[in-house]
């Protein structure tokens, strides 16, 4: 008895949702099976669910932070202005995002195998996770409080260093998968690493572009 | 023909047994850096059990301190620390990571994978865990000993010990292990997600790779907010910050919040997939069909949601406001209908079935009827006037270990012996196992049932002296304990004993459905001869022969 169905017998019309939804939230619609040979797929879904998991470290510590600020009444101990808006940090955040733009066009560099290209590409997106960090701990130097004053400091340490620690990771995966586009053959196999060095850089942006309106652009 | 249980998988091959692949895994495997799924899922049940049994021994000097009110066994200091790393082992280090060493050998071949998604991350993954728990086990070596705030930490306890040397132990080795789930949790979720064969879809999963599925989403999105409640905690005793300390304006309720919204789930991450054992075992030993599976492996996604937001009624005394704890309460409630939906399901599935009362199903049985009374003390526990009585007292106490003890630790044993055939190649010695399950059914009873009254009487927790009025149930939970304790040596000797030289086993010796059964016992390296296809959904117990009854070695 040879069977004909594989279709999953789930109540919703998952077939007509599936055509609607982009290519990367596809991977978690259930399925009849039988995909376990597409490497490339799974190994970026198993990603994919890695970083959301992450993302929920991020989510507890903003949580903390909102939960904090709305609960203490004097936020800003006597004498200390808090974190600053100043220019430095407003070209950090644009370096920072715009990162993104050109990390996306190494890998699509990659996927037209011009590798020099996607050397180039790939090589100034470090270079602008490098300024970023530079800047970073050029503000930190010139700040007015620590980690133990108040609220403010351990908050502001704390979001900033953990999300710089995730810059830090990015720079070093992008370093990996440079030194590996060299070895010849690399991408036979597929390039799992730069797609997931990509997706993790763009998550560190959206991070940043969160903390950044919570931190900076929030008034007290 | 029509009744060939084996139709409904093309491909498997029954002649697997002598083939190129089916050879034996040597012991030395069991101490290498193995990728093979089944390798690791072993190592992880063996270490934790070694675990369990280090979480036991504290259990019974914590019992031993508690026979007379006076404090006369162990000093204070180092009774806060029996208790605190009682909870820890026993959570951390035995129950979360023993389900990921069953779901790890099981899951790949419940759904007819070769191996998990990620082989070497999984690998990764169980060799954290001996590190974490030697690391916790060490602060017993501190002059200042170990971490004395519970299992729950709270600051500002967890803030005030002298030196927190223990404390920072504490949280270091939980950070360790926690990174390890969260590469379990990836492994599975993919592996599910991206491994089934041919033709298994969703809704013919076993309900126990449902449970492991819903189980796994709850590390992956709740853990990581305990991860980070503990690093802010760690930042509070090592750098200066002032997250937690109510002194400099910090917060310690926030804690509670970050703790209890994984710690919370934490318990349906350690019971969903003991369901899914009782789903298993209770079709196979009543020949009936699992009553509606469909219902079940909904239900099981359901607990899985409202497990998430009903983190605060442990929090109904600490300054909760009113709307949050109706909100909390009503939620805590609503648990009880797809836990009802399962008790219910298993009812049905057992009534009218043909029963073989053989080991693992008396674990099963005894595990479910026992979660019925922990589920009502639950709903109680769920009531917020009744909590604010009982509030931090022993009825707390015995309802959780009615839990995690009657339910999962019985539920454990029923699918260590239902799977140890398929592990092993080889059988244990039935009447050994019934010794086991009587003598764990009535010490686990006699330790945990005396707690009730004793909270109800207001008897608080984590105290080592208290007023002799008490005294007549503790000594009665103190000699259950005993007999707990040694209740584990029959089960000791028959696994080990039988693994060594037990008779060979039969591919199927219960006359199970699901894949598992359907290759050889034990299997061959990458599971299967030819990947099966599916056809039909799991639990087709109408199938069988008459003669085809599920029977222990020793018995024919």
């Amino acid at each position: 008895m040879e069977s004909s169905t594989h279709k999953d017998e789930s109540p919703i019309p998952l077939e007509a949702l599936r055509r609607l939804l982009p290519n990367w939230l596809k991977r978690f619609l259930p399925s009849g099976g039988g995909r376990a040979h597409d490497e490339h797929g799974k190994s970026m879904f198993g990603f994919t669910v890695f970083l959301l998991s992450e993302s929920v470290v991020f989510v507890s510590f903003f949580v903390t932070y909102i939960t904090l600020r709305l609960t203490t009444p004097h936020w800003l101990p006597p004498g200390v202005k808090g974190p600053d808006l100043s220019t430095a940090v407003m070209i950090n955040s644009v370096v920072l995002v715009s990162s993104s733009f050109v990390i996306q066009a190494a890998e699509g560099a990659l996927k037209n195998r011009n590798l020099n290209r996607f050397r180039l590409l790939w090589l100034a997106t470090s270079a602008m996770g490098i300024f970023f960090l530079v800047g970073e701990v050029r503000e930190w130097l010139g700040l007015d409080f620590g980690l133990s004053t108040g609220l403010v400091g351990g908050t502001f340490y704390v979001l900033t260093g953990f999300h710089g620690l995730h810059v830090f990771t990015g720079i070093l995966l992008q370093m990996i998968m440079l030194v590996r586009s060299f070895i010849p053959g690399n991408y036979d196999q597929g390039d799992f690493g730069v797609s997931a060095a990509t997706l993790f850089w763009h998550f560190v942006d959206v991070i940043w572009v969160i903390l950044f309106s919570l931190v900076y652009l929030w008034r007290a | 023909m029509t009744n060939n249980p084996r139709e409904g998988i093309a491909g498997a091959d029954e002649s697997a047994e002598n083939s190129h692949s089916t050879q034996q895994t040597t012991w030395r495997e069991y101490f290498s850096f193995s990728t093979d799924h089944k390798v690791i899922g072993v190592q992880y049940m063996v270490t934790t059990f070694i675990f369990f049994l280090i979480g036991g021994l504290l259990a019974m000097i914590i019992r031993g301190e508690l026979i007379t009110p006076k404090l006369d066994v162990v000093d204070r200091p180092l009774y806060n620390g029996l208790f605190t790393l009682h909870g820890t082992i026993m959570i951390f280090l035995w129950i979360i990571p023993f389900n990921v060493g069953l779901a790890n050998y099981l899951v790949p071949l419940m759904i007819g994978a070769r191996d998990m998604a990620f082989p070497r991350l999984n690998a990764i993954a169980f060799w954290m865990i001996p590190p974490g728990g030697l690391l916790l086990l060490s602060s017993f070596l501190l002059k200042s000993g170990t971490a004395q705030a519970g299992w729950w930490s709270y600051p500002p306890v967890s803030l005030q010990s002298p030196h927190n040397q223990g404390e920072v132990i504490w949280i270091l080795s939980l950070v360790i292990i926690g990174i390890s789930s969260i590469m379990g949790g990836v492994n599975f979720i993919t592996t599910i997600f991206w491994m089934r064969a041919p033709g298994m879809t969703f809704f013919r999963m076993p309900i126990f790779v449902w449970s492991i599925l819903s189980s796994q989403l709850l590390q992956l999105f709740c853990l990581p907010a305990l991860t980070g409640g503990l690093i802010l905690l760690l930042l509070d005793i090592t750098a200066g910050t002032n997250f937690f300390k109510p002194s400099e304006g910090g917060n310690p309720i926030l804690y509670q919040h970050l703790f209890w919204f994984y710690s919370h789930p934490a318990v349906y991450v350690m019971v969903l997939p003991i369901f899914g054992v009782f789903s298993e075992i209770l079709p196979a030993f009543s020949r009936n069909p699992l009553f509606g599976y469909r219902s079940v492996a909904l239900a099981t996604i359901a607990l899985a949601v409202i497990s998430t937001v009903v983190w605060a009624h442990h929090m109904f005394a600490s300054v909760t406001p009113g709307w949050m704890r109706i909100l909390f309460m009503f939620t805590s409630m609503l648990v009880a209908v797809p836990t009802g939906i399962k008790e219910f399901a298993w009812t049905a599935t057992v009534w009218r079935g043909r029963l073989h009362l053989l080991t693992p199903m008396l674990f099963a049985l005894g595990g479910a009827v026992m979660f019925l009374f922990a589920g009502i003390t639950g709903v109680m526990l769920a009531s917020t006037p009744f909590d604010l009585h009982v509030n931090n007292t022993y009825f707390v106490v015995g309802h959780f270990h009615y839990v995690v003890y009657n339910t999962i630790t019985m539920g454990i044993f029923a699918a260590i012996y239902f799977w140890f055939p398929k592990i092993t190649g080889r059988m244990y010695v039935e009447g050994w196992g019934k010794i086991h399950f009587w003598l764990t059914f009535i010490g686990a009873n006699l330790t945990f049932f005396p707690m009730h009254p004793l909270g109800l009487h207001g008897m608080l927790r984590r105290v080592s002296s208290y007023d002799p009025e008490y005294q007549w149930w503790n000594v009665i939970a103190s000699l259950g304990s005993f007999l707990l304790g040694m209740s584990t040596l029959p089960f000791i000797a028959n696994i080990v004993g039988s693994w060594l030289r037990g008779p060979k086993a039969e591919n199927n010796p219960w006359h199970a459905t699901g894949l598992e059964w359907q290759t050889s016992s034990p299997p061959p390296k990458e599971n299967f001869e030819e990947i099966p296809v599916v056809t039909e959904p799991p639990y087709h117990y109408n199938d069988f022969g008459e003669t085809e009854q599920p029977e222990a070695a020793g018995q024919e």
